[in-house]
């Protein structure tokens, strides 16, 4: 049962899946540190994103890495807009009412992908579909590596626009303190709907990472999104590095609960994991204060 | 005594519709409505009186409807038990996971994807063990006498659904007037000063979750005795947790009749589209998601909050 040669394998494939999911949670982590607003359209976003990527390789033959120059900024733009037009307005000092209108966004979006796409399952496939790479007992499959370094990478990128850059400090200053940025002259506005923008940016790179190795089908965000959710609880509100090392963990617990317990009944164990964060530590094992 | 007359005139109304009308259409457009409304007024007891957003009343409906059915697939009990044994089960389960998040003082957001994972953990099982059938789900058997409470026409059914609804209107009114209804509210708008007063939070909030499971569950068990049919997704899947929550929103949080006008106002909405584009897959869903962003957005007191804000600019006291 403990068989290293199935282990390693299953470990080294929750990695790679774990990696993607790192990606997508840094996004809702970066949502939700700046704005304090926990966007449920994060999964919906996805699944556009990944029918988007879908589109640009069966309609117009570009490669899904060759689509990251236009998944990103055009992922940017639906955040900022969605941010400046829809979400900006709906608080009325409640927030209950974002998680209530980004819910309502997320309706929209998977079913407006169901009235397109039909509830079918598409997959794509690339030269490297079949393609696998020898890492020690295990052949993990190129395009899961291909993803996990590209996660990996876009995260790196994600981390040093909010360390390094000007726009960088002015999130973070957002972050901290609101009234104190829109004093030193921060148009905290603009600030949100590009934080908004640059968390759903990553969702657009973590799609074009994702398609040659997994699928697509309308309902394939709500999968993400609770996972997304979870991985954020765990690693703390917020933080970075948590998203990072949760994402990894959550894609481990998967990948052997999948092995151990069955592909259904594994997933329960993300859930429970989820609960029991929420009930216990809301604030995360990274101490980043929620 | 008002608002008592206008429950008894609403039922004089529905109670009397069969009468007027011969077409199913209309009667099947009514008892929808009129169910979806009984959503609403679950999540509202909750949400709306108590403040606490549920992203997982499924998880309510889904027991209300399972245990409905395995109790007479798998004991043998008789379905007008078996519904009072479907409620009490879903007031526990609404018991128990609030036992849970309030005792951790869960609140806002985090309740609500905590009852979200609550429902989704319940599907997952539902899919994976054999009492529920699993992914292929349970067939209740055609046996039509009023003893199965399998009716000959939608009449039957109609009335059943009217019952409830009044039952659930008449405890919503008793809710806002009654103390614990009074303790509720005190806690939805601001608990602190709520706890100084002397209420217990925890205590209120766990009742009021297992009503609003009680009542969501009942409507589990009508839907699996209109429909016959029952699996997972249907069970504990997002679609009964927004169109609950949509109902209410749309409608008016914390007021006796916003969720039924909520869902009377959606299932118009629906139908027209319908008869405008045809039966599209996901279109009422979309309309559903719409509508709830521009509720939230443009008029965050709902439909019945719009009546609110007029007689507010007229000067009158609102009742």
């Amino acid at each position: 049962m403990f068989d290293l040669s199935i282990l390693i394998p299953s470990v080294l494939n929750g990695l790679t899946t774990g990696a993607i999911y790192a990606l997508i949670a840094l996004g809702l982590t970066l949502i939700y540190g700046v704005l304090h607003i926990i966007n449920f359209a994060h999964g919906a976003s996805l699944m556009l994103a990944l029918y988007a990527v879908y589109i640009l390789h069966t309609k117009f033959g570009i490669t899904p890495y060759w689509a990251l120059p236009i998944l990103i900024p055009g992922m940017f733009l639906l955040g900022y807009g969605l941010q400046k037009i829809v979400i900006n307005r709906s608080s009325h000092g409640r927030d209950e009412n974002i998680l209530l209108v980004t819910l309502g966004i997320s309706i929209v979006m998977e079913n407006l992908a169901l009235l397109v796409f039909r509830s079918d399952t598409q997959t794509i496939e690339t030269d490297l579909t079949l393609a696998v790479v020898e890492i020690g007992p295990a052949f993990i499959s190129t395009p899961k590596v291909i993803a996990f370094g590209g996660a990996l990478l876009s995260s790196l990128i994600l981390y040093l626009l909010i360390s390094k850059t000007d726009l960088g400090r002015a999130i973070r200053a957002v972050s901290k303190e609101k009234a104190g940025a829109r004093l030193m002259g921060i148009d905290v506005d603009h600030v949100y709907a590009m934080t908004f923008g640059i968390g759903l940016a990553a969702l657009g790179a973590a799609a074009c990472f994702l398609l040659p190795a997994y699928y697509v089908n309308p309902q394939v965000g709500s999968g993400f999104v609770l996972i997304a959710f979870t991985i954020v609880v765990l690693g703390g509100m917020g933080s970075f590095g948590g998203a990072l090392v949760g994402g990894l963990l959550i894609g481990v617990v998967e990948s052997l609960g999948g092995l151990y317990l069955g592909e259904s009944l594994g997933q329960i164990g993300i859930f429970l994991i989820f609960i029991l964060v929420l009930l216990f530590r809301p604030n995360g094992f990274f101490g980043a204060k929620a | 005594m008002k608002p008592l007359l206008s429950i008894a005139a609403f039922t004089a109304v529905v109670a009397l519709f069969p009468l007027v009308t011969d077409s199913g259409v209309h009667l099947n457009f009514v008892m929808m409505a009129l169910y979806a409304g009984l959503m609403g007024m679950a999540w509202n007891v909750l949400a709306g009186f108590g403040g606490q957003f549920s992203f997982g009343h499924a998880l309510f409906f889904g027991f209300g409807a399972y245990i409905h059915i395995i109790a007479q697939l798998s004991w043998g009990i008789n379905p007008w038990f078996a519904i009072f044994l479907a409620i009490a089960v879903s007031a526990l389960v609404g018991a128990v996971v609030g036992a849970l998040s309030f005792r951790y003082g869960l609140k806002g957001s985090y309740f609500a994807l905590v009852t979200l994972a609550f429902a989704e953990v319940a599907r997952i099982l539902a899919l994976s063990v054999d009492i529920t059938g699993g992914g292929v789900g349970l067939m209740l058997p055609l046996k039509p006498s009023v003893a199965n409470m399998q009716f000959e026409s939608r009449v039957g059914y109609y009335y059943m659904m009217v019952v409830m609804v009044v039952v659930a209107l008449l405890l919503t009114q008793w809710l806002k007037g009654a103390r614990f209804g009074a303790y509720l509210q005190a806690i939805r708008d601001n608990e602190d000063a709520a706890r100084a007063a002397g209420v217990d939070p925890f205590q209120v909030k766990l009742r009021a979750i297992a009503l609003s499971g009680a009542m969501m569950g009942a409507t589990g068990a009508f839907y699996v005795q209109v429909f016959q049919y029952i699996d997972p997704a249907i069970a504990f899947g997002p679609q009964a947790s927004v169109e609950a929550l949509v109902a209410a929103i749309v409608g008016g949080l914390g007021t006796v009749w916003g969720p039924l006008l909520g869902a009377v106002v959606l299932h118009t909405l629906s139908d027209v589209t319908r008869n405008l584009f045809g039966a599209l897959p996901g279109i009422n869903m979309i309309i559903y998601g719409s509508v709830l962003v521009l509720i939230v957005m443009f008029l965050p007191r709902g439909i019945a909050g719009l009546g609110v804000s007029v007689r507010d600019l007229f000067g009158k006291k609102r009742s």
